[in-house]
């Protein structure tokens, strides 16, 4: 049976502001010292109010721009109702029909270069519930609610539903979690939830060849890793196939609505939450404790112009600013703003791009994950490694001298020493790894070589060029520091005469 | 006891009379009084004494005892006081102790008032006669089977009874002037916007503001000079200069044009008030004031535009007293949904559950469009009414009541006679603009009638000197009921 499968993503980015969204207390993850982070506000006391947040505004916007969303001029605040324990005012103050950021759109690249484009139908403002958590000794103890949360500033950036695979959500989640990332508007934390993401999953159904029934909607909520998204999705599409085999059921049928379902990440299946007798009416209205925001033309230019480089613009300068492939380019951007800074201090110092990505994506990313560092936490730094590669880059060292000399500068470092840009030329005159290109001690320690070596010799004329090995060997025996490349060529000119 | 605070306030800053013995007065006469009337839901007379003492105690030794210089004040239960109950006459508030200060309190306590007990109300300010109070039916201390009016009833009697010489109340529909028109006493609406509604338990949020009571226009002056300007922590609040009240409620206005529209005088209206109105016209004309027709085409449908209004927002507001986190929790549920829906069914009166089910109503999907959205529409051509009426006039006089006190009892089964209580007051609310009651005459039975004067946006200082020059002309003011004099 062909079938096309159609997702949309709703994706929750908290804003890492200094303080809540309407109140002044602290916005922090604090799961341990639950509900010290509050105040008459957040706690929703009789007769507080709320104040609005310029820089969740602003951070909101700069998002927005990112995704290429128009910034709505005039947007204003509603409140979405309804009962729960972690919602302490028995309303969300949110956004209904005046988004702050509507129409953009998102890109991927696949390593062959081909985009895909997927829109983003709004970017609206609203404040974070609090946690509830629940006993799960099965002894039945009280619930217990945590309102630290309550309050955060949440971004809900909602697609349109224009991804066709698991795999494509999962680029795109990857992408926009990339690009929040450039623009440090949150911590993107999708442990801590910091990123959260629900998915809208259905199918479009060939069933004779010419026509198409779509299968009920379905939101899966609470993908808090890409594998989740990805396998969420997966097993989705794959129980609604089954499903519609089995009943025929799809949208516009009666009693179809749209079905909320979890997904049980260690036990790989998605299960139904809210029944739909539950469908609540939010009854939104616009919040009389809130005043409209407007922003000026001047205003969006003047954020326009303070965003820092998107992933996507990056990966494009260095491939034509620095030469290199789409793919080095973008293993070195997807790893965040810190490693790209780090290979273009590096790429910059040594003068050769290419050397520079090869070692910021081998050497330093194997490092790096070996010892579970950030690239801010990493001992050799940017420049260090600069300095090192560009005496491959003239000339004074091989590649091979080269790891040596980093391979000892982390060896001195993990017994806590402090890497200086001297110890590099230290470590190279200490191991003798400097290249000689003094030709005439190379020709005497040649012309010493060979003398007793005349059975390579012979080898050699015979056709045997691997016989050289032996006296390149020898030669580089008597001058530490040649470069091998160098000493071979030397040889066989002096053999061929 | 004297209520006029003209002169309390120059005893104290005089030193003739000590903070401390004023309020042990006050405290007296609520001792005396307050059983039958009923205005208090709690006093703290220690604590009113040690601040009074301490007032005291700054004036001695040389300090500013504030602009209030020890002046008690009595604040309705609805507008929160740090470790003092805010119950809003609610039994789901019944045992909430505000962890905070309204901006109000901030701003009387800076000012060297004695905050002194928790006035009574209707429960979440909705009703008009203080009958819809969970604890206790406040009386009219002009007649004790009457009612003060509402929902502010308790802050108007304390006032009226000589229990108090100033208050605070809260006016979402006419919740300040109504009672202090029922009682005898000035009440003042400000502008929307002109006083933070910061630690003031939501009703309506778009149409709440807190204002004052007082024996007299000076009283009311000096409140507003203290309690008025801008609060960050409230975004509705305007950011606009406070003028010095007291200072200019002397000053005569001079050319005033006084509008008086036709609409306000129609059926309905009681004879006794009709004739005290047109009777405080013609002391205005006489003063040199020119009196002008208008019109307020729309001010019919305030009773409705209010109602979809006031109930759709107090639907949203009382949303938070659901019993998780404070206030009134059923012990009868099984489940988290029982929880909520016993929790609100025994802590909420008849009127609040009204009101919540009539704005949920007006709220949903389906119905918006129809009656919430089509009020707010409405709402603003009210406000378009007045804006043109103020081209030309200055302010508009009109009633405050269609009638004096009502009997207690008397309209509780018709919840729709109740709301056409406040038919002259809603407009105000609707529109934002300021409005202030002030005596101007008795029924042939004795009780007080109310003047209402309305003015545009931040007319505040002029409604008071306008009222001043009524005052300053009549005597109205002057008369107590006899439960007042101690």
């Amino acid at each position: 049976m062909n079938f096309t499968t159609i997702i949309g993503l709703e994706v929750h980015v908290q804003l890492n502001t200094r303080t809540k969204i309407f109140c002044g207390c602290v916005n922090k993850f604090n799961p341990d010292q639950p509900n010290t982070q509050t105040c008459p506000v957040c706690l929703g006391l009789p007769g507080s109010l709320p104040v609005i947040n310029r820089e969740a505004i602003h951070l909101g916007q700069m998002t927005g721009l990112a995704l290429n969303c128009t910034i709505t001029p005039f947007t204003k605040w509603d409140r979405k109702q309804y009962f729960y324990p972690d919602l302490p005012k028995g309303y969300q103050t949110s956004q209904f029909d005046l988004p702050l950021c509507q129409n953009g759109y998102i890109e991927t690249f696949s390593h062959e270069g081909e985009a895909r484009r997927v829109r983003i139908l709004r970017a609206h403002l609203e404040e974070d519930a609090g946690k509830n958590m629940h006993d799960e000794s099965g002894r039945g103890r009280d619930s217990q609610v945590d309102l630290n949360r309550a309050g955060t500033p949440l971004l809900e950036i909602v697609s349109q539903p224009d991804i066709r695979s698991a795999q494509e959500a999962k680029a795109i989640l990857e992408e926009l979690h990339l690009l929040l990332t450039y623009l440090g508007v949150s911590d993107c934390n999708m442990q801590e939830g910091s990123l959260r993401c629900d998915a809208n999953v259905n199918l479009h159904i060939d069933t004779d060849g010419c026509s198409k029934v779509a299968t009920p909607i379905v939101e899966v909520k609470n993908l808090n890793s890409f594998r989740s998204i990805e396998a969420a999705i997966e097993y989705e599409v794959k129980r609604q196939l089954e499903e519609f085999q089995k009943t025929g059921r799809k949208i516009g049928d009666p009693g179809v609505e749209k079905e909320t379902r979890g997904w049980d990440m260690e036990r790989g299946y998605t299960f139904a939450q809210r029944g739909k007798e539950e469908a609540a009416d939010y009854r939104y209205f616009p919040c009389p404790d809130l005043v409209p925001v407007t922003t000026s033309p001047e205003r969006i230019e003047e954020i326009r112009r303070s965003l820092p480089e998107f992933p996507a613009q990056r990966r494009a300068r260095y491939r034509q600013e620095f030469g290199l492939s789409l793919y080095d380019a973008s293993v070195i951007v997807n790893q965040g703003a810190g490693l790209a800074r780090y290979f273009e201090t590096v790429a910059n110092l040594c003068g050769d791009a290419k050397q520079a990505a090869n070692w910021v994506t081998q050497d330093v990313q194997r490092d790096l994950n070996d010892r579970k560092l950030t690239i801010g936490e990493f001992p050799i730094s940017a420049e260090l490694l600069g300095q090192l590669l560009k005496r491959i880059v003239v000339g004074d060292l091989t590649v091979k001298g080269a790891r040596e000399v980093y391979a000892q500068l982390l060896a001195d470092s993990d017994e806590g020493q402090t890497l200086l840009v001297d110890w590099i030329d230290a470590i190279i005159e200490e191991k003798s790894l400097k290249v000689v290109n003094d030709t005439g001690l190379l020709d005497a320690a040649i012309t010493s070589a060979l003398e007793d070596s005349q059975k390579a010799i012979d080898d050699y004329k015979a056709g045997k060029q691997q016989a050289l090995g032996a006296v390149v060997g020898k030669v580089m025996k008597l001058v530490k520091g040649a470069d091998a490349k160098v000493v071979r060529e030397m040889l066989i000119r002096k053999i061929d005469g | 006891m004297p209520t006029i605070t003209r002169q309390l306030h120059q005893s104290l800053l005089s030193g003739a009379v000590t903070s401390t013995a004023l309020v042990q007065r006050c405290l007296n006469q609520i001792a005396a009084r307050d059983g039958q009337v009923k205005a208090f839901l709690q006093i703290d007379a220690d604590n009113a004494l040690a601040q009074a003492a301490a007032i005291d105690a700054r004036r001695q030794s040389g300090q500013s005892a504030g602009r209030f210089a020890g002046l008690p004040v009595g604040l309705k239960d609805n507008i929160c006081v740090m470790g003092a109950t805010a119950t809003c006459g609610s039994r789901i508030l019944e045992n909430f102790i505000s962890p905070y200060d309204s901006h109000v309190a901030e701003r009387l306590k800076a000012e060297g008032a004695v905050l002194l007990g928790r006035t009574n109300l209707d429960e979440f300010a909705m009703g008009s006669s203080c009958e819809n109070s969970a604890f206790a039916v406040t009386r009219n201390p002009w007649d004790l089977e009457r009612a003060p009016g509402g929902s502010s009833g308790g802050s108007a009697a304390a006032v009226s009874a000589g229990m108090l010489p100033l208050s605070l109340g809260s006016d979402t529909g006419g919740s300040i002037r109504q009672p202090a028109a029922l009682c005898g006493i000035v009440g003042m609406k400000p502008t929307y916007g002109r006083v933070s509604r910061y630690g003031l338990v939501a009703y309506a949020s778009s149409l709440d503001q807190i204002g004052p009571f007082a024996g007299d226009v000076y009283g009311a002056a000096l409140i507003m000079e203290a309690i008025a300007g801008h609060d960050r922590r409230d975004s509705t609040s305007v950011n606009l200069p406070v003028p010095s009240y007291t200072q200019t409620v002397d000053q005569p206005l001079a050319g005033l044009k006084i509008g008086v529209a036709r609409e306000h005088f129609v059926e309905g209206l009681d004879p006794a008030v009709e004739q005290s109105v047109r009777a405080a016209i013609e002391v205005y004309r006489s003063l040199g004031a020119t009196i002008i027709e208008v019109s307020l085409p729309r001010s019919r449908y305030c009773v409705a535009v209010y109602y979809m209004v006031a109930s759709s927002e107090a639907s949203s507001n009382l949303s938070r007293f659901d019993g998780v986190h404070y206030g009134h929790r059923s012990e009868n549920h099984g489940n988290l949904a029982e929880m909520y829906a016993a929790s609100r069914a025994e802590g909420f009166g008849d009127e609040v559950k009204r009101r919540i089910m009539l704005g949920t109503y007006a709220l949903s999907a389906g119905y918006y469009d129809a009656y919430y959205k089509k009020a707010l529409q409405v709402r603003r051509l009210i406000r378009e009414d007045f804006d043109a009426a103020f081209q030309s006039v200055d302010l508009i006089l009109s009633p405050v009541t269609p009638s004096s006190a009502f009997k207690i009892g008397e309209l509780t089964s018709d919840p729709l006679a109740m709301y056409l209580q406040d038919i002259y007051t809603l407009s105000a609310n609707l529109a934002g603009i300021p409005g202030l009651s002030i005596p101007c005459g008795y029924s042939p039975s004795g009780l007080p009638i109310g003047l209402q004067l309305l003015g545009p946006h931040f007319s505040e200082d002029r409604l008071l000197r306008a009222a001043r020059m009524y005052e300053s002309v009549t005597d109205w003011h002057s008369r107590r009921p006899a439960i007042a004099v101690d």
